[in-house]
This record gives structure tokens, sequence and C-alpha cells, in this order.
């Protein structure tokens, strides 16, 4: 397929049959694959609508400088698009992430300010906040609550997986930003009467939560859970079991993440085996496993894993 | 009819410090008035105004109790239910 530019290829990703992860014929896996975005993940639809709807509202100009909280892909993919489109960015990211996320960010030009490790993305996002009150010219584009997030996700992962599965009747993806499933569930929901829309959400070790009390809580301003059917919290255990288990039964290689959401589509299915139903369950592999090699939990035992990634940022 | 429940760091001191702690109730409601008695102080962290806080999150066996009608969410022998802060991810 031919393209006008890099930045043009966002999107049309594959969706791809699991035939022998499916419990049955009639409970089918489909995994759509948004490691084959121009920086290897789902978040590139996100981060190219944010920029291009900040540039149509006159929000960022050229020679602008971008500031994101990000965890990584998010940052990934902002400072790859800054880098071709010529603004200058600068991501706060926590420190416990792997060091491959760092060393893209530093690769495409980013300028990295780390964030303490208790609280996570939280102290990230309050980090960021900080510097944008002492930068007012700096554009936060904030994927926390950036309407054009969800909006990517309903004009392109939505109207893709219909295309592709016009029987679907589960949708599960991560729940971030919850930009994917807003976006995604929202057109679903509108298409498809009945559909299921099921976050799986990354549980982290203690640090992750180290909050100084409850009111630093955070939820996302995009989030709404009247698009979610349910949502599960996923270790990093299971995470880990399912990525191995999706590499080898099916060949592929997903990050961490990818692992959590496998788990919940595992345990729809399951249910769905057990109601009699027939079902076809799309799920979102965000990206490839290439930047998490150095966690190490590729191989080797699952306590190992379990314990290499406590306290680590893993989704 | 024991259910283990797991509380987070920024709760222990409601517990000794414990990790987790056993609790009985037929609903989530009563299995947080039954926190209560044991571990004072615990309930005014979770509910507010009869309804679960903003930035708390439940689960019941690892599902968000929100989705399984909040308080009066169901439990049964050997269920587990996790506590914990609401961050960020993404």
């Amino acid at each position: 397929m031919r393209y006008e530019s890099f930045l043009d290829s966002v999107g049309g990703t594959p969706l791809v049959g699991l035939p022998r992860l499916s419990p049955s014929p009639d409970v089918r896996l489909w995994a759509k694959l948004e490691d084959r975005n121009p920086t290897g993940s789902v978040k590139d639809r996100a981060a190219l609508a944010m920029i291009r709807a900040a540039e149509a509202a006159g929000r960022l100009r050229p020679g602008a400088t971008i500031l994101e909280p990000t965890s990584g892909n998010t940052g990934i993919s902002l400072a790859m698009a800054a880098r071709v489109l010529g603004y200058r960015i600068v991501c706060v990211m926590p420190e416990n992430t792997s060091t491959e996320r760092r060393e893209l960010l530093a690769m495409y030009g980013a300028e990295v300010v780390l964030s303490p490790a208790a609280g996570g993305s939280n102290e990230a996002v309050r980090v960021a906040q900080q510097m944008s009150q002492h930068n007012p010219d700096w554009v936060m584009l904030y994927q926390y609550g950036n309407p054009a997030n969800a909006q990517a996700h309903y004009d392109t992962t939505g109207p893709e997986i219909l295309a592709d599965l016009p029987t679907v009747t589960h949708f599960v993806a991560g729940l971030g930003t919850t930009g994917t499933l807003m976006g995604a569930g929202r057109f679903l929901r509108e298409k498809v009467p009945g559909i299921e829309i099921v976050a799986a959400e990354p549980r982290y070790g203690e640090l992750v939560y180290g909050l100084r009390n409850l009111d630093e809580g955070f939820v996302p301003e995009l989030y709404d859970p009247d698009v979610l059917t349910t949502r599960f919290s996923v270790g990093p255990r299971d995470a880990v079991a399912r990525v191995r288990e999706l590499l080898d039964t099916e060949g592929i290689f997903a990050g961490i993440s990818t692992g959590a959401i496998l788990h919940a589509a595992l345990g729809v299915a399951r249910r769905a085996v057990r109601a009699g139903a027939t079902a076809d369950i799309a799920f979102i592999v965000c990206d490839g496993g290439w930047k998490y090699l150095s966690t190490g939990v590729y191989s080797g035992d699952l306590d190992d894993a379990e314990d290499a990634l406590d306290g680590q940022l893993w989704a | 009819m024991a259910i283990e429940v797991r509380i987070p760091t920024i709760l222990r001191s409601y517990t000794d410090g414990a990790k987790t702690v056993q609790a009985k109730g037929d609903t989530l409601a009563d299995l947080i008035d039954n926190l209560e008695a044991e571990h004072t102080g615990l309930k005014d962290r979770l509910v507010e105004n009869g309804k679960l806080r903003r930035f708390v999150n439940l689960y019941v066996n690892d599902e968000d109790v929100r989705f399984l009608g909040g308080l009066d969410a169901e439990l049964g022998d050997g269920d587990s239910v996790t506590v914990l802060p609401a961050v960020a991810g993404g």
C-alpha cells in the first residue's frame, strides 16, 4: 500500500484471527496489530490526531514546543511526528520505565524529564502541569483529557474493526488514557447492538500506587464508565504468561500490556463458551515486545519475571 | 464465609500494616461494614455519601465492582477483594 508520507501511514492495521488460541470455532479471538503503526504502537493514532487538532486550532505553530506526560509510547509517537513536522518536544516520563523507551525518545530528539517512580504516571502528570505553568507558551497536548485522542479511535480504530469483522461481539483494549476504549467503544456501541466493551487495566506493584493520600488519585478526564461493559485488573504475572502464550501459539511477539489485554479477552471467551454463545472477540495488540526485552520477562521463570516488573510501569 | 481483602499501602495504617485481611459479607456494603468493625476509619476512606469514593477502585476477583453492582455487588465464599487507588496509565 502506498502513502504520501510516513505520517500518513498511521492506522489501517491488520486484524488477524488466532485459530490456535481461540477456545472453539464458535468463540474466536482476533488481534488488531497496532504494532504495525509508524513508531510501532497504537499511540501513533492519538498522537498524530492531537497534533493535527492543535494545528487546526492554531495552538501549535511552527517552532512551538510540545510538552507531554507519558509513560513512553505516546511520547515516542509525538517525538517522531515533532521531528518530522519541526516542533521541539519535552516529555515527562516516570523513571520506572524501560530503558528502550527513554532511548527511543532521545533518538527522536525529545528532551526527557524524569519524574519520581513513586506515584507512577500521576507524578508525571503533576510535574508536567507544573512545567506548563512556568512555560505558558509550551503546548501540552495532554492525552488524558484531549478529545482528539478518543476521536482518533472513534474515526479510525472502531470503523476498521467493524469493516474487518462485522460479526464482532466484544472489543477488549487496555485502559490507560482510556482513549482507545472511549473512542472505538463509542463507535462500536453505536453500530453493533449488544456489543461488549471490555477494559483491561494493568495492576502494578505497590510503588506505583505510592500516593501520599487518596485525594492524589487520578481518573482521566476522557473516562466515561458508561462506555464500558466491564473492567478487569490484570497483574504482571498473568500479563507475562499470556504474552508468552501469544508468542508460543500464534507467533505474535507483543509488548507486556498486550498480555494483560489478552488475559481479559480469554476470560471473556471462557464466559462465552460457558454460556454456549457465539463470540467474535477483537482485542488490541498495543505494541511489539522489542521495547521490553531489557526487562528479561520473555524467558525464564515466571516468578523472576514478576519480580523484574515489580515497581515498573510495564504497560 | 471468608473473603480475603487486599489493602493498598496507603490504607495500611488502618490494618496495623497488614497487606491482606479477612472479612465477611454477602455484599460489598456488608463486607465494608464488617471491615469497619475491625479496622475503624477504613470505611470512610472507601465510601463517601453512600457511594464508592472517586479515587478508590475495588475489584472482586479482579473485576471492577462498579460494573458488578457497586456496593450491592454480591460476594461468595473464597472471593478475593482488592482495593487500589486510581492511578494514571498511558
